[in-house]
């Protein structure tokens, strides 16, 4: 409804929304104050009390710990971000501007690759970086990112270049450009917000990504999801250090949800294939 | 012309890595996963790189339904059933809920949206280390009754081993036959108010089919289990349901605001003047016009159920039985104890279950785009 300016809102509404508000924070506050108490201070009786002083070695011995898979991570998911980036980009410019019949039946079966449960394709990528040699080390988990990535990469590309006229395409072609000049010179230099979607994207799925992630690495070769998994899944686990663990592995993706959050939806939306 | 066709075969030769990779990752790995599924994948060889590999059939898709040793599989299964239903019913309540609340204009919407989208871009690992604590014995969940002078909770979130709904592993044909009976008569019912031959027909003789087995044949086949075991809904899921509502619902927020603002105003506008109020124009009018909305939310939030993985995985570890999921146990079998075939028929199942609800979609949408 476009003239909600001009309709007062009840009370009710702000009673109710904020409600609601305060409940899906309770989540963050637990972990805040939990993170930020001393060890001995953590038990039932003041579980939703704010901590007597700020503890903020917590975060420091977490960092420790995480430090190493962090490391993995970030190398992980910029090598894999700008390459499935470059894939989709290119593919979504042929299956937009550069149709062949049958493409449409292609792209869909593309697109069936970022539907499937991946435990379906994990025994036999296992078996294939084993065979390879690769099994293990960070580059099995990128190839793995990238070719998976494929389908939603060209989908948002896709989705991206359709927006651009076709007539544009044509006086490109009529003025001598061929295919990759047309992608080079004319494409490229126009996909930089494409970019920044698919990009914000990858980042927050292989950032947040686990399955691969615990099966086909090694100890050096852990993911921070991995990582922060092993902190909390202890057995006589002291809260504060798992909860600024999970800071400092969200903490990336926070921050781009919050700055670049716009075109972080526009990604999700793509996700249910229609735009 | 001839530059159209040099097009074509640029686009082609581009193509045609992704096209080959996904060939290989996607098609040929899937194949290979249910041909995996069907051998003893070479016995006592779990860990050599290619052993020879017996062909065995169904065996392993008999030993998960039937298999005195598989009890948690089925159980499993139960709980991915639960699980879906109630990540589907929660989030899109929720989601419904906080879009009208957010349709009808309240001040600082962008900073609400903000806050009830930002648990998606996180982690399932990150949101679930919180949520164990949250609902850990010592994690506070339990005190919020004595804010209301009440005792204080007992409940083991995310370890108690109670169920309910219980029924017998012997009858579950029937009680699928049976929900297939009422949607079936469901849809005679249907084809019968809107006198569609067609729809009567299949109707009135599957749903004759389902209720014959259900009360007839059931009966006189034998069990698929020579004993009776029991399976249910296991209360330590809830709270992993609540944290996945959680997570998920400003999503089919997002979803439904988009198709609120979609409406046309005059729709409001002439239900106004009809003397509708606000709940009659969001439920008689507003709702059945997004339709389309709340199918394909549907089916998002189901797939999305399906992978459910990290989440269990950090909030109730992998070897907990009670909030088990085929995709924790696929990883335990798999990777834990290296019986990589019944690791495959697990995954086979749990890839059918998620076809069920991508191929219409994907069909649906590539008519769409045609």
């Amino acid at each position: 409804m476009s003239q909600n300016t001009l309709r007062r809102v009840s009370p009710l509404i702000y009673v109710m929304v904020l409600t609601i508000m305060v409940i899906f924070l309770v989540p963050i506050y637990m972990a805040i104050i939990t993170a930020l108490k001393n060890p001995a201070e953590i038990n039932l009786a003041t579980a939703w009390h704010l901590p007597s002083t700020p503890y903020w070695r917590s975060f420091s011995e977490a960092l420790k710990l995480l430090l190493p898979s962090l490391q993995n991570s970030l190398v992980l998911t910029i090598t894999g971000t700008a390459l499935s980036a470059l894939v989709g980009s290119i593919n979504g410019f042929i299956f937009s501007k550069n149709r062949f019949p049958g493409s449409e039946v292609v792209f869909t079966l593309f697109l069936f690759g970022m539907f499937i449960p991946y435990q379906i394709i994990l025994i036999p990528l296992f078996q294939l970086l084993r065979t390879i040699g690769i099994y293990g080390s960070l580059s099995g988990l990128i190839l793995a990112h990238v070719v998976y990535g494929i389908p939603i990469t060209t989908l948002i590309f896709r989705n991206f270049y359709d927006q651009i006229p076709d007539s544009i395409v044509e006086s490109a072609r009529l003025d001598g450009a061929g295919f990759f000049g047309l992608y080079g010179r004319l494409f490229l230099p126009l996909s930089v917000p494409g970019f920044v979607v698919v990009g914000i994207w990858q980042f927050t799925q292989i950032w947040n990504e686990f399955l691969w992630g615990v099966t086909l690495t090694k100890q050096s070769s852990q993911p921070v999801t991995v990582g922060l998994a092993q902190l909390a899944g202890g057995q006589a686990v002291n809260w504060n250090l798992p909860m600024a663990g999970s800071f400092l592995a969200g903490f990336p993706v926070l921050l781009i949800y919050i700055f670049l959050g716009r075109y972080f939806i526009r990604g999700l939306l793509a996700g249910s294939v229609k735009e | 012309m001839v530059e159209s066709k040099k097009n074509a075969v640029y686009s082609i030769l581009v193509l045609l890595p992704s096209v080959i990779l996904l060939l290989i990752f996607v098609y040929g790995f899937i194949g290979n996963s249910f041909y995996v599924s069907l051998t003893d994948w070479g016995t006592g060889a779990a860990l050599r790189e290619n052993p020879v590999k017996n062909f065995v059939g169904l065996k392993n898709y008999r030993e998960l339904f039937t298999g005195a040793i598989n009890a948690r599989f089925r159980q499993d299964l139960i709980n991915a059933v639960f699980y879906s239903l109630f990540l589907v019913v929660g989030t899109l309540t929720v989601g419904l809920f906080l879009a009208i609340l957010l349709d009808k204009g309240p001040k600082g919407e962008h900073v609400l949206r903000t806050i009830f989208l930002f648990p998606m871009a996180l982690s399932f690992i990150v949101t679930g280390t919180i949520w164990r604590w949250v609902f850990s014995p010592k994690g506070g969940v339990n005190l919020i009754p004595t804010w209301f002078g009440m005792e204080r909770g007992k409940f083991l979130w995310l370890s108690s081993r109670e169920q309910v709904l219980l029924f017998n592993w012997q009858n579950i044909l029937q009680i699928i036959a049976l929900i297939l009976f009422v949607i079936f008569a469901l849809v005679l019912y249907s084809g019968w108010k809107n006198k569609k031959r067609t729809q009567i027909t299949w109707g009135a003789v599957l749903s004759g089919v389902m209720l014959f087995y259900a009360l007839v044949l059931h009966n006189i086949l034998p069990p698929i289990l020579p004993y009776e075991e029991s399976h249910g809904f296991s209360l330590a899921t809830i709270g992993i349901i609540i944290a996945a509502v959680w997570q998920y619902s400003g999503y089919t927020m997002a979803l439904y605001l988009a198709g609120l603002r979609g409406l046309p105003v005059a729709m409001y506008e002439s239900a106004k003047m009809d003397g509708a109020g606000d709940l009659t124009y969001y439920f008689k009018i507003a709702i059945p016009n997004m339709w389309p909305i709340t199918l394909s939310a549907i089916i998002i939030i189901s797939h999305i159920s399906l992978k459910l993985f990290a989440l269990i995985f950090s909030m109730a570890g992998a070897d907990n039985a009670s909030t088990g999921h085929p995709s924790v146990l696929m990883y335990l079998v798999t990777f834990r104890a290296n019986n990589f075939a019944i690791g495959a028929a697990i995954s086979v199942i749990l890839f059918l279950m998620a076809a069920l609800f991508i191929i219409p979609y994907l069909i649906q949408s590539y008519r769409a785009r045609r």
